[in-house]
């Protein structure tokens, strides 16, 4: 039963001009996401995970950005599409929501003028008082109290889980067939992240809604995820379902990854593991694999590494795809018992 | 296990003047940010205080570390009290205490290079170490795992890890006896943090140092503390080693925090009951009589509204008995 997706996003190309030269964020990504589906985009800062995100509603064009690929929404390719018609879509059929909820909301408008703005640029016509009542219904259902009363208030009167929860009453107002998520808890403290994450898993479950959830915590990409990309670079490294990414990781990144996770919540003390070295600059990318300067696999003998960007590919007897040159003796190594 | 005391804070209450309209007129209310909360670190050994935003813990580490005064109790470090020393004697003091901060961006001056930074501390102290200053600062560099050679190189050259490491050297160059770390890896990615917590501990064995360590995260904080305070609203509601605390938490708190954490384990082999807090904190200007966590807790009854608990012993069998929580109905007690 193969169903059309969504959204596909092919062989996408995302480069920055800068006066130190050209910043590479997004090199040859490609995903796909079907309704009611949540995918995680996952990755250290500099992975290129938001610029990804950001490609799909022409956030990033720009004068200095130069995109390339294909992103096909619903079959048409919104990348060439001209300003009209990417507003059109902007906060009607695809939402986002940002990191950080102080700064994507206005300090200067009372946070009802925000959601009904957003209600009432895609609902040309609609009366002040009945745009209110669609507004009041969306606070309520996000989980605000009191939403009469606090309809009228100005953000910096919230807090920062309650801020988030207008920010997400405002990108789902005019319910959105995809919602964009770029680190929606990482601000936020675990008890809040546990609702938010709540929240959202709620209303996809009543509207069917897809989202891409853009994070560097494999603790909620555990929780709320489907699928998952790994990126590094600005390449997708690995692509795999939840239960196999913590199960049989097939990338070696991944591995190190969920090494280092799986330390800090399960050892008491001693040493922890870690990927040594840092993630590579993206103005000069390594000529081949990019994880090589830090592969702990990849340290002698395997020239294609250092020369040869490796593809995705499906590995062997598994749904997964992985982009490694030694996958096969690097797998050989990888159990899960290594992770512990 | 009871190495001698070297930090201790009694009865600590930090408030800060909230709404004032003028420069003459009094305030309308206090922010009660710490209240009343009772803390030792022992020689050697690391003290870690977590909770979420607003609950005091920033302010503690900065009574503790002196960069803030109480408004009252008092602050001993190895017996001397060190409330309200003042002048010479608070510069002085400094070369005990040092704090490394969260964000590894804004805690370094952009116009200083790195040998700067970390000699700054030595040259506030006029202190010239033997040998000259050069070789010192890169000794220090070497220690915390930075190449000697970008002596002369300035913070924007160097990545998010390795800025903080030139925090941790500059903390590191009086040769204090602690260090107060304020969430000093909560700004960097999970590859990076674990090198950090490495070196840090790394750094205690072989300096034989004692942390004061303030964390939002609990896997952080379980990982490099041999005591772990969980703050709620300004004071201390448990306090217990860390195997015991993540294992059977007392306070329902604490066991919310905990349940809240999201694990990287497939779904499939984690089936635990998380529960989800209502609401968020209540504000520390005026914060509720009684309990301050009974507004958000599912076992609250008139007791916990009317009566505060005190801090005592955890009852649980399953404790060491130096566990305290601030509870009427603890978990694990029948």
């Amino acid at each position: 039963m193969e169903s059309t997706p969504l959204l596909s996003v092919n062989n996408l190309c995302v480069e920055f001009s800068t006066p130190d030269g050209i910043v590479h964020a997004v090199n040859d990504v490609s995903f796909s996401i079907e309704a009611g589906k949540t995918l995680g985009i996952v990755g250290e800062s500099g992975s290129g995970k938001s610029v990804t995100a950001s490609s799909i509603l022409k956030l990033n064009s720009g004068v200095t950005a130069s995109t390339s690929g294909s992103i096909l929404f619903k079959g048409d390719n919104i990348l060439g599409a001209d300003d009209k018609k990417i507003r059109q879509l902007r906060g009607s059929e695809i939402a986002m929501i940002f990191q950080d909820p102080l700064s994507a909301l206005n300090p200067y408008y009372t946070v009802g003028h925000q959601i009904i703005e957003a209600y009432k640029v895609h609902h040309r016509g609609v009366k002040k008082p009945e745009a209110r009542k669609v507004a009041l219904e969306m606070l309520r259902r996000v989980g605000i109290p009191n939403p009469e009363a606090r309809i009228d208030e100005f953000p910096h009167q919230f807090s920062g889980g309650m801020r988030q929860r207008i920010v997400i009453a405002t990108a789902l107002i005019n319910s959105p067939k995809l919602l964009i998520a770029d680190e929606p808890t990482t601000a936020l403290d675990v008890t809040v992240q546990a609702q938010i994450l709540d929240l959202m898993k709620d209303i996809q479950k009543e509207n069917g809604m897809a989202i891409i959830l853009i994070t560097h915590d494999l603790g909620v990409v555990a929780e709320t995820c489907d699928d998952v990309a790994v990126m590094y670079g600005g390449r997708i490294v690995e692509k795999t379902s939840v239960n196999e990414l913590f199960t049989t990781p097939t990338h070696p990144y991944s591995f190190g990854l969920l090494g280092a996770v799986r330390s800090l919540d399960k050892s008491a003390r001693g040493s922890l593991r870690t990927i040594a070295g840092a993630p590579p600059s993206l103005l000069h990318l390594p000529s081949g694999c990019s994880f090589m300067p830090r592969c702990v696999f990849a340290n002698d003998g395997h020239s294609k590494c250092s020369s040869i960007v490796p593809e995705l590919e499906l590995v062997p007897s598994t749904h997964s795809l992985s982009a490694c040159h030694l996958r096969k003796d690097a797998l050989q190594k990888l159990t899960t018992k290594d992770l512990l | 296990m009871s190495s001698e005391v070297l930090l201790e804070g009694k009865n600590l209450v930090k408030h800060f003047p909230h709404g004032t309209k003028g420069l003459m007129s009094k305030p309308d209310g206090l922010v009660q940010a710490v209240d009343g909360v009772n803390i030792v670190l022992r020689k050697g050994q690391t003290l870690g205080i977590v909770g979420e935003s607003g609950c005091g813990k920033s302010t503690l580490a900065r009574v503790l570390a002196r960069l803030i005064e109480p408004t009252s109790g008092s602050i001993f470090l190895e017996g001397q009290d060190i409330t309200h020393v003042g002048g010479k004697d608070l510069q002085l003091l400094r070369r005990d205490i040092q704090m490394i901060f969260q964000d590894p961006f804004s805690s370094l001056n952009p116009r200083h290079s790195v040998g700067e930074i970390i000699a700054s501390p030595l040259r506030i102290q006029k202190i010239v170490p033997k040998g000259g200053e050069k070789p010192r600062v890169q000794e220090l560099m070497d220690l915390v795992g930075l190449n000697p050679e970008h002596y002369n190189r300035y913070p924007h050259e160097f990545s998010g890890g390795q800025r903080q490491r030139i925090g941790i050297a500059r903390a590191l160059a009086l040769n204090p006896k602690v260090i107060v770390a304020d969430e000093p890896v909560s700004a960097l990615d999970v590859s990076i943090q674990a090198q950090i917590l490495n070196l840090l501990e790394q750094l205690q064995h072989d300096l034989g140092l004692s942390y004061v360590f303030i964390a939002h995260d609990l896997s952080v904080v379980r990982h490099i503390a041999d005591e772990v305070a969980v703050m709620y609203l300004g004071k201390i509601v448990e306090l217990a080693q860390p195997t015991g605390l993540y294992s059977s938490p007392a306070h329902p708190y604490s066991k919310a925090l905990l349940s809240a954490v999201p694990l990287a384990e497939p779904r499939s082999t984690h089936m635990r009951g998380r529960i989800v807090l209502e609401g968020d904190v209540p504000s520390p200007i005026n914060p509720p009589i009684g309990c301050r966590f009974a507004a958000r807790c599912w076992k609250a009854q008139d007791i916990c509204r009317a009566q505060e608990p005190p801090l005592g012993p955890a009852k649980s069998l399953l404790k060491s008995e130096d566990s305290l929580v601030a509870c009427h109905f603890p978990e694990n007690s029948n």
